[in-house]
């Protein structure tokens, strides 16, 4: 080597990011089931330091969703608005709309359910239960179309309109709470009162019919957006407004149709646990599921057969962690560590399925000394 | 064996690259590619699209890392992490779509990014016209980037780059937005350079321009370099060969047809583009069944507005569309789709418009079509066929029709676009940039297919960037400048220069008093 290289110092960086090949199915799935071993692996560290044995918690996450019919029970009740809101979001996302207002939607769909729930119970029971689907799909429509009609008409931001509508959603069942839905047999501690056994929803195996719909919206939002003319235009839509309106299609009235449809299907998820699970309308009847069903139908790839996957997933993770924090005394925040180490590594998987990091060389002819 | 026997006289070498690797997933862009350029030397680098250009030169600028092989830059070894330390080298690119900021002057953005202190404009000025001058570039300093036209920006650009003391230029398909007698005048600042003892390397795929203006030519092929030739030494037929690894024709056909009408006519059409400015601006002419109208004009003269306003995307201000003697302005994409007028545009990106990325071809098949269909649902059969022989008629290169169409090609990818809207059986077919950054071959097939829809007696209207295929393809040519006709000629017997006269705003009358 006659000639020394002008900078020393000037050497390749020493990690890059580069992209990766294509991965085969199996060697993706491999990939993602390596990341979610690391993560027991890297939570069960963190689960060591706290002094507890992992072995013994894991094992008590995975049976205490199962140790019992009840058990079981419970962990369905978890699922059931998380699958639901998941297939919501995902009507939305497939167009590209940035749809952050599902918690809001939740809320709405309950709301308006609630209301016949609480002032046409007397109705017979085979009229009120669909009346109150309808209720909910019309609450949640009208809470997915109101940002939806401002971004076709003026070009607003979607996400932030829809983040904001949550918080008028949540405070209205608060007003509605302290006011003019009070029940009058609490007079000290202002909550909306139960409703009538009528106004339950009725119960299969156990938990209430919100499975059964829940199974039927995963097949029928399947169907929709598969093989359907308004499926095909939702994905021409989210992948160029352009090319839709080149292509002869209303592009604005496809984008407000498909936010009635993403809130509607977030209303049915808000009907279901207010008149299935809470037996009332309660404040947290939305309770994060909302922003959680983004993730889900991220993670699922916006596939719904894949929501019905990761949001099970995501049912057995927070019931177990419940089950662990009562058997172990381990605190509500360990947990949440805990499930937010697991979503970590199981994203990180996604990441690696597209990249790669590259490592320097080690460059032949001693050019590093 | 050391480098020294190899290379005679090193001292003269600008550049050397050796070996150079790199490849993104498992496609490798530049394979084991040889290049060296030297002081007072322009060497044109060509090669079809796809072939590695690009890639490479933007390796030697520090916008990508080699995975393999030694730059030797002044007879030196460097490592070329970021573009300052490409310009820390002297190396400048000029890239293909200019790197300005539109509110700035041309001062401001000559120095926009240099550490030393912006301190005295006038001191600044004099600097820069003290370099315009020596290279014989014009400039007004101070003009904002924005009122200026697109030769301009390109001077800007250079400056840019000359001022930061480069000594290699590297230019990115330079003249590909230039009117003719813009590039001869681009191509004599090029030869002041290159005697002043700058190293040139200029990315073409146009033949021509490479005979006009190189001293030597390296060909890439498939991501490898296969020959280095002097341009003294060599002829146009030849570098095609090398270039696509086989004999090609490079004539093109102009049938003849008969019994033409009139099929659309546009009067006094006038448009605005969304942003406010006008787009189009008193517009007539017209097609006729059987004829191929070529469009010339510099990029944004008001092409894509023409095809927009056709097409029904577009407002239109005032003046009418008249198809079939009717008029279509105020009716909707759809239902000026089913009238039979298919409208086809490649924009830059080329997937822009016309096609869905993610989506295979059967998918993109339906695009148009799908609302035929009776019933809530898509009937994918016919789309699937029509595809499958789609593959086979126009020799689509594609591992399945399933498979999304960003990761084919850029031929097959606009052979799918041309292909769905000729297997539309429309009246007038509009084809914008069909054969934009397509290799030779393809646009030989691209050509064909249109000739084909000639003789069925479609009117076609062939929207061009090329001048030669312009005035060889078509019949007759109109020419836009500014959103204004300048001129409307008889293909056979106009001129490249007349052509690009009007382009830059002489009216037909002018010219023709020029001559």
């Amino acid at each position: 080597m006659s000639d020394t290289p002008l900078r020393m110092n000037q050497k390749e960086p020493l990690v890059r990011i580069s992209k990766q090949a294509e991965l085969s199915d199996k060697k993706r799935m491999l990939l993602r089931l390596g990341s979610l071993l690391l993560a027991l692996v890297a939570g069960g560290l963190f689960l060591l330091i706290l002094g507890y044995n992992p072995l013994q918690i894991y094992a008590t996450m995975v049976t205490g969703c199962f140790r019992s019919a009840m058990a079981i029970q419970a962990t369905v009740k978890i699922i059931i608005p998380l699958l639901i809101t998941s297939l919501g979001v995902t009507l939305a996302f497939k167009m590209r709309f940035w749809n952050i207002g599902a918690e809001g939607q939740v809320i709405m769909g309950a709301i308006f359910a609630s209301y016949f729930a609480l002032f046409c119970n007397t109705w017979p029971h085979w009229v009120l239960v669909p009346v109150m689907l309808i209720a909910g799909m019309v609450g949640g429509g009208i809470w997915g179309a109101i940002p939806a009609f401002f971004k076709v008409k003026f070009g607003t931001n979607e996400t932030l309109f829809t983040l904001m509508l949550n918080y008028i959603a949540l405070y209205l069942i608060i007003l509605l709470r302290d006011g003019p839905w009070a029940d009058p047999a609490s007079p000290g501690f202002p909550k909306i009162a139960r409703f009538v056994k009528n106004a339950q929803l009725d119960k299969v195996f156990g938990v209430h019919i919100g499975w059964i719909i829940a199974l039927v919206l995963v097949v029928a939002v399947f169907i929709y957006l598969r093989y359907t003319k308004q499926g095909y235009e939702i994905s021409v839509v989210g992948e160029s407004q352009a090319t839709a309106a080149y292509a002869g299609m209303k592009v604005q009235k496809i984008v407000l149709r498909t936010m009635v449809l993403s809130g509607a299907v977030a209303g049915i998820a808000g009907m279901v646990q207010a008149t299935g699970s809470d037996m009332t309308l309660a404040e947290g009847v939305a309770n994060g599921v909302g922003f959680t069903a983004i993730i889900v139908a991220w993670l699922a790839q916006l596939n719904p057969l894949g929501i019905l996957l990761v949001s099970s997933l995501f049912g057995l993770m927070e019931k177990g962690s419940s089950v662990v924090e009562s058997t172990f005394k381990l605190s509500a925040d360990s947990s949440d560590v805990l499930q937010g180490i697991i979503l970590f590594f199981v994203l990180a998987a996604e990441f690696f399925i597209r990249y790669r990091f590259t490592f320097r060389k080690q460059r032949k002819g001693g050019n590093e000394a | 064996m050391s480098d020294e026997n190899k290379i005679p006289n090193r001292e003269d070498y600008a550049i050397e690259c050796c070996g150079i690797t790199k490849s993104f997933g498992t496609v490798v862009a530049n394979d084991r590619i040889d290049l060296s350029v030297k002081y007072g030397e322009i060497l044109a680098l060509l090669g079809e699209n796809g072939s590695g250009k690009t890639t490479l030169m933007n390796m030697l600028s520090g916008i990508y890392h080699p995975d393999e092989g030694t730059t030797i830059i002044g007879g030196q070894e460097v490592v070329i992490n970021s573009p300052s330390d490409a310009m820390a080298l002297g190396i400048g690119m000029i890239h293909q779509h200019f790197k300005l900021v539109e509110v700035f002057s041309a001062m401001d953005n000559i120095v926009l990014g240099v550490r030393e202190k912006y301190s005295n404009p006038r001191k600044l000025k004099q600097r820069i016209q003290q370099i315009s001058e020596s290279f014989g570039l014009q400039i007004d300093p101070e003009k904002k980037v924005y009122d200026m036209s697109v030769s301009e920006k390109q001077t800007v650009e250079i400056l840019k780059v000359l001022y930061r003391g480069a000594q290699i230029l590297i230019l990115d398909e330079p003249t590909a937005v230039l009117t003719p007698q813009e590039t001869e005048k681009l191509f004599e600042i090029l030869r002041r350079m290159k005697e002043q003892g700058c190293a040139i390397i200029i990315i073409t795929h146009k033949l021509n321009e490479v005979m006009a203006i190189s001293d030597r030519v390296t060909i890439l092929r498939k991501g490898k370099s296969v020959d280095t030739v002097a341009t003294a030494e060599t002829n146009e037929k030849k570098l095609t060969e090398l270039m696509v690894g086989m004999p090609v024709s490079l004539e093109i056909d102009r049938p003849v047809t008969e019994n033409r009408e009139t099929l659309l006519k546009v009067v006094d059409l006038t448009v605005d583009r969304p942003d406010g400015t006008r787009g189009l601006d008193d517009v007539s002419f017209e097609i006729k069944t059987g004829e191929i109208l070529g469009v010339a004009g510099v990029a944004g003269s008001g092409q894509k507005e023409l095809c927009e306003a056709i097409a029904g995307l577009l407002k239109v201000k005032t003046g009418a569309i008249l198809y079939k003697k009717e008029n279509i302005i105020g009716k909707s994409p759809a239902e000026i789709i089913d009238l039979g007028i298919s409208m086809s545009f490649v924009p830059e990106d080329r997937l822009g418009m016309g096609l869905v990325a993610s989506m295979g071809m059967v998918d993109n098949m339906l695009l148009k079509s799908y609302r035929n269909h009776k019933g809530p649902f898509v009937d994918k059969k016919p789309a699937r066929a029509l595809a499958e022989s789609l593959v086979k008629r126009l020799d689509i290169q594609t591992a399945g029709v399933d498979m999304p169409v960003r990761m084919m090609s850029g031929g097959n990818v606009q052979k799918v676009l041309l292909g769905r809207e000729i297997e539309s059986g429309p009246n007038l077919l509009i084809a914008a940039y069909p054969v934009r950054g397509l290799d030779i071959n393809s646009s030989y097939t691209i050509y064909d297919l249109l000739n084909e829809q000639k003789k069925k007696n479609v009117a076609v209207v062939f929207i061009g960037e090329d001048l030669d295929v312009l005035l060889e393809l078509s019949d007759r040519i109109l020419v836009l400048c500014h959103g204004k006709v300048t001129g409307m000629v008889d293909a056979a017997q106009a001129t490249k220069e007349q052509i690009g006269l009007m382009m830059t705003g002489s009216s037909e009358k002018e010219v023709a008093e020029h001559e």
